[in-house]
Formats: structure tokens, C-alpha cells, sequence
């Protein structure tokens, strides 16, 4: 579904590496710097939006699988995440009674109780492909989306509001919007890192493998099913991990992560940006968040300039703002 | 609790599949010849719900008017958004155009929305539909059992145009070998074109029948499109017959758990398609 | 200063955020009673409406009037639930009976299944906890199956003018319902409303709308009578002031933030009777301030001494 931009000319594996260290600096350098631009809260969320887009495109930039229901993982584990970190957690059949959580623990709970949430829907939507996958995860998000509604612990239409910050590590107080920006950047390179350490391994090149051309891996010996789930699990874990830093960030967990239109949002920020690219989600997900945030006033507006958006990038602009640059920057490079 | 209150939720639950199965048939003819999942089907639904209102308001055309200007108005507008967008994407990955029409959805309910706001639109009831039918179990408002019959009509003349006239047969080859068909010297685009036309016209039509019941609002679409995608998915996405089945039956399904547990009956749909997808996943009638 | 804010979910977030950073809450929409209950603030000041109100206005008065059996459609949400719970309470204290209820997943488009079931429970009053799309939804296929020919009644327990407006008089008639404000009232309403619609194309105001206006014009007086603009000290000013507006008339602000007015029970006049758009609402009775909200000492709020 990707278009690697400059897939058709000689591959210049130094080239490449050269280009991905340099642009890791500027990424690295831009957030670093970032609070002394905006508001740090703001920086904050984009951190999380950008590692959410992150973790969507793991699975559809490199497995090739186009999930409409992104949202269930981003949305869950922000709810387990306000929910351990608020209430701790009770479980009266084993008697079980923990006090709230600090907030590294809450957000590792969180993300193993999204990779569960991973694995079980993981396991239902492999078996299909294309858009029948695609509807199956948008089915399995509405699940979540009905069940998130009623559950008790979930606070239905309120959500979960004043989610406690604590301190990370027992030392640095999370309530100085800069001590949690900084906080949310770990997260956020964490969670990147771990993107690029799978993209350049075995694990990686077997998934492009499937992703370009799935009879022929499967008639290498490749059992394509376990790799495309492992993909999805680790896709959903890391978006959990992004819906747990956001409940952190903006301490409340409500309906709005688990609706399906975040589900399309987070299709939108990868689009955008450049499917398949490693920047690109990055990109994506600050021009819209940003859009989001300045546009507000408008009201219908953002929604109408989002639909644009979209329809002008499938139409015109599918390799994504990080994808165009990339094949320019392909283009110049000395021959050979 | 007794045989009355069942026999009522039963006969509505008929009713509110033949909707559904109304509704789902646009999109079962766009996926299941085309190929292409039209995110646009809710947005279209609910602009000819606002054709029907702006008919009556504006130009004093009534509800039977409407039922016939709309599909032809608003599958225009279909055949427009076909011939300058969806047709670059044939080539193309069919995930794009799911792409492309969820944000033309996003423009049109956006648009809507801005210019109406979101509490809606009164149409009132046509008044040769008006008045309740004593049935004894029940009160059975006219209008509903039109919907009933008239759904009825629509799904099984679409079915049959599709799988037992020659035109269907055309459209079917069209798109299962475009470049044989075009070959015989049949003009493949233009039936594309005009099948997604139908498709969209029909989303409308059931945005005219909706209109007296349902509130004419800018969201009355985005909260149906996932039930229709539902009902499309567990019927079989090939298959015209299977949405159609489909759609009454998960009506009655949800008529039932509206009854016996009500708190169920917006999650029951999404259950049964996960477990249909897991079982067959092709569908209940599809062919894949 | 932040003002309106209708949905109770993000308004309980707002006045977390706001109590933090000290500046000022004036909600006029929001329908959650804690918000000055369990989660009062020296910030906020709730203006308007709340599910107390709502549940003991149309509750109490209905009941009053002859309404002694109901039936409950609710949404199956916390407002829902919330709402349903504090109008059987009523209910029943004044000696009416609940004869069934059904929860209703929220967005639900069809009513029709659970209009029946209220429809054979023979209760004289079919309660509506629910709001915006739903109410409509609710009122508007009631009205299909001749629920109101049938000698039932229904009771909007959340309506707003704009409501009744979206839905037609010809569906809507003989609905029952509170609101605190209604442009028709008296002199100062309607000169009021006349130009609210003059700069909104037409469209009458609501109560939400009206508290917003209201509740801002009061927090001006507090600030030009303090010189400051310092959240905690002009909410405090704003419940020292008796408030006076063309909208509310007299009213005052209690300890927990809680705004203080009469409020209205109408009902939703035949098309016959109205004499053109928005005319909508004959007055069925007026609920005293002091009787109107919670009792200060119900809440559970810290502030209160």
C-alpha cells in the first residue's frame, strides 16, 4: 500500500543510513527545543499523537495492513492507565487491593493490558486482509468504543477526570509542565527507538518481505500469519503506549480516544506525513495536532479541512509530506 | 413476558431490518460490483434526507416528489464525485478509495454541520402515510409498514436487476474482466460510473425515507454507516442478496435484544460480526 | 474567565483545571449536580440548570398535577442514570409510583422498540432521561405511534427551546418540561430575546444561552466592584452580590457556586396555539427559588460550612 518513494532506483545502503542519522538529529534537536516555542502541555500531547501515528505506521508502512481501529488501543490503555494511576486496583473475588499506582507502573500496566487487548484482536483480524481487514479492526473498535460506554470504571460519558501525575522515578514532579515534557520525550524516543531497532532487523525485513509480495515469503518457509500478528501485537502495544503517556499528559481518559473518528485521525497524521516513511507519522501528526489546536475557533472547519486534507493526499500527494521529500532528496544524490 | 409484547418487538424488529437492509444497499452494489468500500454511503444518506427537507421547504415538492427527484439528484452528485476522483484510483491499492471517500465524508458532514448545526431538521410525516393501524398486539404507525413494503420492493428490484438482466450481466463481467468486456465494445467507465451513481442514489433514497422519522441532522449518517458496514460485512461483501438478508435479519436480532436486554443492543451487531468473521470469513452468502 | 461549557464531562474537567490555576468557571449548560456537590470549587459558580433541579421541578411538579405513574426511557449513560435516579426519588416522595423503566444505549436512532414497552406498561407519564438527539429522536417517534392520543404524556426531562424548535410543535405538543428561562415571560425577557435573535438570525435563546449572558454581565459587576480580576476573590465577590438581570430577575449565588432562580415548568403548546416560530411554551406553573435547587447542606460540598 506504501509507495517506498525511490523503491525503482539503485538502493545506496550508506546513502540511507547517512539520511536517517541526519534526520534523527533534526527530530532529536526540534523536540529538544520545542518547549522554548510552544506551551510545553501542548508539546506534550504532540509527543503522544506523534508516537500513536508511530505505531500505526509500524503495521501499515511496514506490514502493509491498513487497521481502521487504532483508536481501541490508543483509547484502552488510556483508560487502564487513569484508572490504575487514579485508583489503583481492586479485585474482590482474590481479595486483591492495590492503592493507586505511581505513574511508570500505571503506564507498564496500561501497555501490558493493551498488548493482551492486542494479542486477542490480533488473532481475530489476521486471518483477512485488505479491507476486509480493515472493517474487521473498525468492528472490533466499536466493540471497545460500546464496551468503554457502559463499564463502570470507565465513568461512561464523563471519563476519567483528574488523573494524578505523582512523580516519575519517586523524584521529578510531573506537575511542572516542563518535568513532564521531558518525561513524555523519553517516552516518545523510547517508543521510536524500539520502532527503528524492528524496522532494521531480520524481523523487520521479513515483514517488507510479506508486505511486498506475501505468496513468495510464504513459499520461502516464512509463516507470514505469526509474523503479521507479531507486527500487530507490537503496533498495538506501542500505540498503547502512547494512550497511556496521554492520559498522564492531559490527566482525564474519555470516549473521545476510543471513537472511531481517532481511529481515522491517526489514518490522517500517517497519510500525511508519509506512509511507510519513519519520519513521516512524526510530521503528520504535528501539522494536524497543531491544525487541530489553531483552527478550534472554527469549529466544523477542522473536520471539513481534515476531509480535504485527506482526499488531496490520495489523490495527489499519497508518498505523504516526509515521502515527497524523501524521493527529492533520492533524486539529488550523486548516482552510484 | 407474554406472546403480545414479543409479536410487537418482533414486528418491529422486521421493520428496522427492512431499513437497515434499505440502507445497506447502496453500498452492497458499490462494494460488491466495484470493489471500492464508499465511507461516503452515511454522508450521501444523510444529504438526501436534506434534499428531501429542502424539496419540501424550499420548492414545496412533498414526500413522494422527493422520493423520486433525490436519488437522481444525489447520484448525480455520486457520478460527479466518480468521474473526477474515484476513477484515478482504479489502478491503485482498493484501500485508497476507502481513504479518499471517508474524507469526502468528513467534508460533507463537516459542511453540514457548519451550516446547521446539530439538533436537526423537522420533515413532517406525508399525510396519506399518517395514522396508526390497530393491530391489536400493537399500534402500527402506516408509515412504517410502508417502509416495510416498500423496502421490500427496492431490494428485490435491485437484486434482480443485478443477477437476472442482461444489464446486470454487463455490469458484472464489467468488473470482474474490465478489459475483455471493454473488448466486446461495451463501455466499461461509463457503467462504473453510473453503478456508483446507483449506489449513492440509493443511499439517498433511504435518506428520504428516513427524513419523517429520524431527525434530519448532519450526524444522522456517521452513526449508521458503521451498522451498515455490519450489516455488509456479515451478509458477504460480494453479495447483494446476502446484505439484503442480512439487514432483515440483524433487525430482528436487535429488535429481540432490545426486549430481552436492551443495554446489548447496540453491541450485539458488532458481536455477530466478529463472530461471523471468525467462522466464515467471507461472509454468510459471499463467495471469497 | 471560561464560560459555557454544556457537556458535564469536560465541564467537571475544566473545573478541576480551573480550581488549579485559580481563575473563574461560570458554567451555564453542564447538567451535573456535583458540580456543586462532591466537586465544588471556590472557582466555579454553576449557573442555569442542574439534575436536581430538573429531576424535582418536572418530577414534583408533574406528579402534583396528576402524573402519579411513570415509565422511564433513559439513556445508558451516567446523566441518564443520574437524572432517572434523582426524578424516581422525587417520584416516589410524593407518592407516585415507577411502574418500569428501559436503558437505552445512547445514540440509539429507533426508539420504536422501547416506546412500545412504555406504551404497554400503561403509565400515565413516559419519562425521558435522555437529552439532545435522543430527546428528539424519542419525541418525534412518539408522536409516529400516537403514544399522546393514546392518553399517555411524555416528560422531557432535559428540553431546550431549540428542541422543540429542530422537532415541530405538531410532534412536540403536550410535552411537559422545565427550562429556567423563556423569552415570553415577561418585558424585560422578550426586549432581551429580541435582540439575542436580531444577532442570531432569528433563533430565540435557550436557558444555556441566557445563563451565559446573564452569568457574564454578573461577573463584570464583581470585577468593577473589586478592581481585580483575581479568580478566587471575584467569585468570591460574585456570591456576595445579590445578582439582578433583565433575564433572571433577583437571584444570588450560594456558598457551593450554586446560582439561585426560579424555575418553569411549560408545556409545549398546540400548533394552534402559537402564534409563530418559537412561540412555543405556556406556563404551567413556577417553582420558587428556595424550592427549586438542592438544599445547600444535601451536596456534600467542602465549602459548605
Amino acid at each position: 500500500m506504501s509507495e517506498q518513494a525511490g523503491d525503482h532506483q539503485a538502493h545506496d545502503p550508506s546513502w540511507e543510513r547517512r539520511y536517517e542519522r541526519n534526520a534523527f538529529i533534526v527530530l532529536f534537536v526540534v523536540f529538544v527545543a520545542m518547549p522554548a516555542f510552544i506551551y510545553p502541555r501542548f508539546g506534550s500531547q504532540l509527543l503522544c499523537f506523534a508516537l500513536f501515528a508511530c505505531a500505526f505506521n509500524l503495521l501499515i508502512g511496514f506490514g502493509g495492513l491498513l487497521s481502521f481501529g487504532h483508536s481501541m488501543f490508543f483509547g484502552m490503555s488510556a483508560y487502564f492507565c487513569a484508572y490504575l494511576a487514579k485508583s489503583g486496583l481492586a479485585i474482590g473475588a482474590i481479595g486483591l487491593k492495590i492503592p493507586p499506582f505511581p505513574v511508570e507502573l500505571a503506564i507498564v500496566g496500561a501497555v501490558l493490558a493493551t498488548a493482551v487487548l492486542g494479542l486477542v484482536t490480533g488473532l481475530l483480524a489476521i486471518k483477512r486482509q485488505g479491507i476486509y481487514f480493515a472493517m474487521i479492526t473498525l468492528a472490533l473498535a466499536q466493540m471497545v468504543y460500546f464496551f468503554c460506554l457502559q463499564a463502570p470504571f470507565t465513568g461512561g460519558e464523563d471519563g476519567i477526570q483528574s488523573v494524578p501525575r505523582g512523580k516519575a522515578l519517586g523524584l521529578f514532579d510531573l506537575n511542572d509542565p516542563l518535568v513532564m515534557y521531558y518525561f513524555v520525550f523519553v517516552i516518545f524516543f523510547a517508543g521510536f527507538g524500539l520502532i527503528h531497532r524492528i524496522i532494521h532487523s531480520p524481523f523487520g525485513q521479513v515483514l517488507k518481505a510479506i508486505r511486498e509480495n506475501e505468496p513468495r515469503a510464504i513459499s520461502l518457509g516464512y509463516r507470514t500469519e505469526r509474523y503479521k500478528l507479531a507486527a500487530f501485537v507490537l503496533s498495538a502495544t506501542l500505540a498503547g503506549l502512547a494512550g497511556a503517556a496521554k492520559a498522564i499528559v492531559a490527566q482525564n481518559a474519555s470516549l473521545t480516544d476510543v471513537h472511531w473518528s481517532m481511529s481515522g485521525e491517526v489514518v490522517l497524521m500517517t497519510l500525511l506525513g508519509g506512509m511507510g516513511t519513519v519520519f513521516g507519522p512524526v510530521v503528520g501528526a504535528l501539522v494536524i495536532i497543531s491544525m487541530q489546536f489553531y483552527l478550534a475557533e472554527l469549529g466544523s472547519w477542522v473536520t471539513i479541512t481534515q476531509g480535504i486534507i485527506f482526499v488531496v493526499c490520495v489523490l495527489a500527494f499519497r508518498r505523504g509530506i516526509v515521502g515527497e521529500i524523501e524521493a527529492w532528496l533520492r533524486k539529488r544524490r550523486k548516482p552510484g | 413476558m407474554n406472546t403480545q409484547a414479543l409479536f410487537g418487538q418482533l414486528l418491529i424488529g422486521l421493520i428496522n431490518g427492512s431499513f437497515y437492509a434499505l440502507l445497506s444497499l447502496g453500498l452492497a452494489v458499490i462494494f460488491g460490483l466495484l470493489n471500492i468500500i464508499n465511507f461516503t454511503h452515511g454522508a450521501q444518506y444523510m444529504i438526501g434526507a436534506f434534499v428531501a427537507y429542502f424539496l419540501l421547504n424550499k420548492a414545496g415538492l412533498g414526500y413522494w416528489w422527493a422520493l423520486v427527484i433525490t436519488p437522481f439528484a444525489v447520484g448525480a452528485l455520486g457520478v460527479i464525485i466518480e468521474r473526477t476522483m474515484l476513477s484515478r484510483l482504479y489502478k491503485l491499492d482498493h484501500l485508497y478509495g476507502l481513504l479518499l471517500t471517508f474524507g469526502l465524508a468528513l467534508i460533507f458532514e463537516g459542511a453540514f454541520h457548519h451550516e446547521f448545526g446539530s439538533a436537526g431538521l423537522p420533515y413532517s410525516m406525508p399525510e396519506s402515510l399518517q395514522g396508526v393501524q390497530n393491530l391489536g398486539f400493537m399500534y402500527l404507525p402506516n408509515y412504517r409498514a410502508w417502509v416495510i413494503v416498500a423496502s421490500l420492493a427496492i431490494c428485490i428490484t435491485t437484486w434482480f436487476v443485478i443477477e437476472r438482466t442482461k444489464l446486470g450481466a454487463y455490469l458484472r463481467a464489467a468488473t470482474e474482466n474490465p478489459s475483455l468486456v471493454q473488448a466486446f465494445g461495451v463501455n466499461v467507465p461509463r457503467m462504473i460510473t453510473l453503478t456508483y451513481g446507483a449506489g449513492v442514489g440509493l443511499a439517498a433514497l433511504a435518506g428520504v425515507f428516513a427524513a419523517p422519522i429520524y431527525q434530519v441532522s448532519p450526524l444522522m449518517g456517521s452513526s449508521l454507516i458503521i451498522v451498515v458496514f455490519a450489516v455488509v460485512v456479515i451478509g458477504g461483501m460480494g453479495s447483494i442478496m446476502g446484505s439484503i438478508l442480512t439487514g432483515f435479519g440483524l433487525g430482528i436480532i436487535e429488535g429481540l435484544t432490545k426486549y430481552f436486554y436492551p443495554q446489548a443492543s447496540s453491541t450485539v451487531i458488532f458481536v455477530i460480526m466478529a463472530i461471523v468473521l471468525m467462522i466464515r470469513p467471507q461472509g454468510l452468502f459471499g463467495q471469497r | 474567565m471560561i464560560v459555557d461549557v454544556p457537556t458535564s464531562s469536560v465541564a467537571l474537567a475544566v473545573n478541576e483545571v480551573v480550581r488549579g490555576k485559580h481563575k473563574v468557571f461560570i458554567n451555564s449548560g453542564a447538567a451535573s449536580s456535583d458540580l456543586t456537590g462532591s466537586k465544588c470549587s471556590p472557582n466555579t459558580v454553576h449557573w442555569t440548570y442542574d439534575t436536581w433541579m430538573l429531576a424535582n421541578g418536572t418530577g414534583k411538579a408533574i406528579v402534583q398535577t396528576g402524573g402519579k405513574t411513570w415509565f422511564f426511557i433513559t439513556a445508558d449513560y451516567a446523566f441518564g442514570h443520574a437524572l432517572e435516579r434523582d426524578t424516581t426519588e422525587v417520584v416516589k416522595k410524593m407518592g407516585g409510583s415507577v411502574l418500569g423503566g428501559v436503558k437505552v444505549p445512547l445514540q440509539t436512532q429507533d426508539f420504536s422498540s422501547f416506546l412500545l414497552q412504555a406504551q404497554s406498561s400503561k403509565a400515565q407519564i413516559i419519562g425521558l432521561a435522555n437529552a439532545g438527539g435522543d430527546t428528539i429522536n424519542s419525541i418525534k417517534q412518539a408522536a409516529e405511534f400516537g403514544i399522546t392520543k393514546g392518553g399517555q404524556n411524555l416528560a422531557g426531562l432535559l428540553v431546550f427551546l431549540s428542541d422543540i424548535h429542530g422537532i415541530g410543535l405538531d410532534k412536540a405538543q403536550g410535552l411537559i418540561l422545565t427550562e429556567t428561562f423563556y423569552w415570553d415571560l415577561n418585558d424585560q425577557t422578550r426586549a432581551w430575546s429580541k435582540r439575542f435573535a436580531a444577532a442570531n438570525g432569528g433563533k430565540y435563546p435557550t436557558m444555556v444561552q441566557a445563563g451565559v449572558y446573564a452569568g457574564v454581565l454578573h461577573y463584570l459587576k464583581a470585577v468593577a466592584a473589586i478592581k481585580s480580576d483575581d479568580g478566587d476573590k471575584v467569585v468570591a465577590e460574585m456570591k456576595k452580590l445579590p445578582t439582578d438581570d433583565p433575564l433572571f430577575g433577583k437571584g444570588t449565588i450560594r456558598e457551593d457556586g450554586r446560582k439561585i432562580h426560579n424555575a418553569y415548568l411549560f408545556e409545549v403548546k398546540k400548533p394552534s396555539e402559537s402564534k409563530g416560530p418559537y412561540d412555543y411554551y405556556k406556563l404551567r406553573a413556577t417553582i420558587p427559588a428556595a424550592e427549586a435547587f438542592r438544599p445547600l447542606k444535601d451536596g456534600g460540598c467542602s465549602l459548605v460550612k
